[in-house]
């Protein structure tokens, strides 16, 4: 999941301030489960905006505004259905980063973000998300117990413990967290496999991390 | 385990530690100042005291001046030879690496590879956590440099520098055994010393002697003289980690009560001039590393306490002449 919080509306007042019009669209997958970008939010921000004076000319939920290939489908129903999309000055995406860029790249009009996006994590329940990936491209999961210490481990250290740790806790955050490592380390003795806690891990190949990602398979 | 062959002797800290000798470190900590008139003068306390000085790097991740430079003047004009700490959290491996070149032209031979504390715990928290490294990765990319002549991408250095590497660890640790197969790790990839946190209970330190035996590397175990009754309380209730023995605790109050700096400083003399007697005489540690910043007063009397001879050097007249004649006046 793709963990979203909404901005403050003054920010999003800010971007929208120059234009009348404005089209909103939401997110069907990651920020209706942080119920950040769902139906409801889109409502709600739309009462906002009309509270403000602006004219909400149209509103929309595409299923995933990251997908181009649902986007496009969506701009082309709009389209065929009225010219709300095409009468609006701007749009407002409440969605992840890659939702709004997704828009605007297809779009040729202002697109404003109405959400912050923060990682990639587990839901615990609405209200408490955790970060769990950093997108690393290098999984190591499999040697550490299901643990990740590139996400989990505030230096995103691949030979943990450091010197940090006190009492199974962490130094980021005053020791109230605990020490991935430590935790890494539990759960390979608990599997008896503390030689994958022993094993050294050189320094990770950050040339293949320059530059936006691609993976182009087909 | 494989237990590394390192070829060379580069430096009078790896003599001594080789030929068994007990030996004494220290620690000097650049601050946030261009004063490095003051940073040799600590450090020429500690001469004929100490084998070795430790030169921190943005220790605590406070922003302070860079070790490199106090590290060349306090060997090239103190005449003490330095541990040049390195720590991950500042620089990526092109900037450590860089450096560690520039250590190695000037004769700079003992590295401590430490991964350093997180920026959030320093003075600068705004900054960017870096840790392209962490100890192990570097001690393993110096281990590649000396003797393999190479950089971390595998090319040819012209004239590779000559380095002992050490690393940190912490007998105080809980749990302990993830740590000691840190340390285990660390050695695995050619770490050749361990100087150790502070530890205050000596039973700590014995215990951890034992727990490490097996990797067969010399512990110089971590001591930090206190200040005050205020620093011992702090180190004790707000370190986690660290505790202090409740008997010493006990001593300093009463030394507080009943003469205040210099009762106290004969509390320290007296505590940890028996802390290394006692470690010398009856376990395998290599050495102790005194880490008295601000203290350096209290290195000499506290060696002599534990029975260890001050080198014979008329250090005062060396230094002095060497200071006058080599750093301007810096106020």
């Amino acid at each position: 999941m793709i963990i979203t919080t909404q901005k403050p509306l003054e920010e999003i007042l800010n971007y929208l301030r120059p234009y009348r019009k404005i089209f909103i669209i939401g997110c069907g997958t990651c920020a209706t489960e942080c119920q950040t970008g769902g139906e409801k939010q889109v409502q709600e921000m739309k009462e906002k905006l009309e509270k403000e004076g602006f004219e909400v000319v149209g509103t929309g939920m595409i299923e995933s505004p990251c997908d181009e290939r649902l986007t496009r489908k969506f701009i082309r129903a709009q389209r065929k259905n009225g010219r709300a999309l095409d009468d609006a000055e701007a749009v407002l995406v409440l969605a992840c980063g890659a939702g709004v860029q997704v828009v605007a790249e297809l779009l040729d009009k202002p697109v404003f973000p109405g959400l912050n996006t923060h990682f990639i994590g587990k839901v615990e329940r609405i209200g408490r998300f955790y970060e769990r990936c950093r997108a690393c491209g290098e999984c190591v999961l499999g040697e550490t117990g299901g643990i990740c210490p590139v996400t989990q481990c505030a230096k995103g250290l691949l030979n943990g413990p450091c010197g940090g740790m006190a009492d199974g806790k962490c130094e980021v955050g005053g020791w109230t967290r605990p020490c991935a490592w430590v935790l890494i380390y539990e759960r390979l003795k608990a599997m008896g496999r503390l030689d994958l806690f022993k094993k050294f891990r050189p320094p990770r190949d950050y040339s293949r991390k320059a530059g936006p990602g691609e993976v182009v398979w087909r | 385990m494989e237990v590394r062959e390192v070829g060379g002797v580069f430096s009078t800290l790896m003599r001594k530690i080789k030929n068994g000798e007990f030996v004494i470190t220290g620690e000097i900590e650049p601050e946030k100042t261009t004063n490095i008139g003051e940073i040799l003068e600590a450090a020429a306390k500690l001469k004929g005291y100490v084998v070795a000085v430790n030169i921190t790097d943005n220790p605590q991740g406070f922003a302070y001046m860079s070790g490199l430079l106090p590290s060349f003047l306090i060997q090239e004009v103190v005449g003490l030879e330095v541990i040049y700490q390195v720590t991950c959290r500042d620089r990526n491996r092109l900037a450590i690496f860089s450096d560690l070149l520039a250590a190695g032209s000037v004769g700079i031979r003992n590295i401590l590879a430490l991964t350093g504390d997180h920026v959030v715990l320093g003075d600068v928290p705004q900054g960017k956590p870096v840790f392209d490294l962490d100890a192990a990765q570097l001690v393993w990319m110096i281990r590649r440099m000396v003797d393999e002549g190479v950089d971390p991408a595998g090319n040819p250095i012209d004239n590779p520098p000559k380095f002992h590497v050490g690393v940190a660890a912490n007998p105080n640790a809980n749990p302990l055994e993830p740590e000691i197969l840190k340390l285990e790790r660390k050695v695995s990839v050619g770490a050749e010393f361990v100087q150790t946190q502070v530890v205050y209970d000596i039973e700590v330190a014995k215990r951890f002697l034992d727990d490490v035996s097996y990797l067969k590397v010399p512990i110089i175990i971590g001591i930090c003289p206190l200040k005050s009754v205020k620093m011992a309380k702090w180190l004790d209730e707000k370190c986690p980690g660290i505790s202090i023995p409740k008997d010493l605790m006990e001593e300093l109050i009463r030394a507080k009560e009943r003469g205040g700096k210099q009762a106290i400083w004969e509390v320290n003399i007296e505590y940890f001039g028996d802390f290394i007697r006692e470690l010398r005489r009856t376990t395998r540690a290599a050495g102790v590393h005194v880490m008295a910043v601000g203290m350096e007063e209290l290195i000499p009397p506290i060696i002599e306490r534990a029975g260890l001879v001050k080198e014979a050097i008329d250090w005062r007249t060396y230094i002095v002449n060497k200071i006058s004649k080599v750093i301007l006046p810096q106020k």
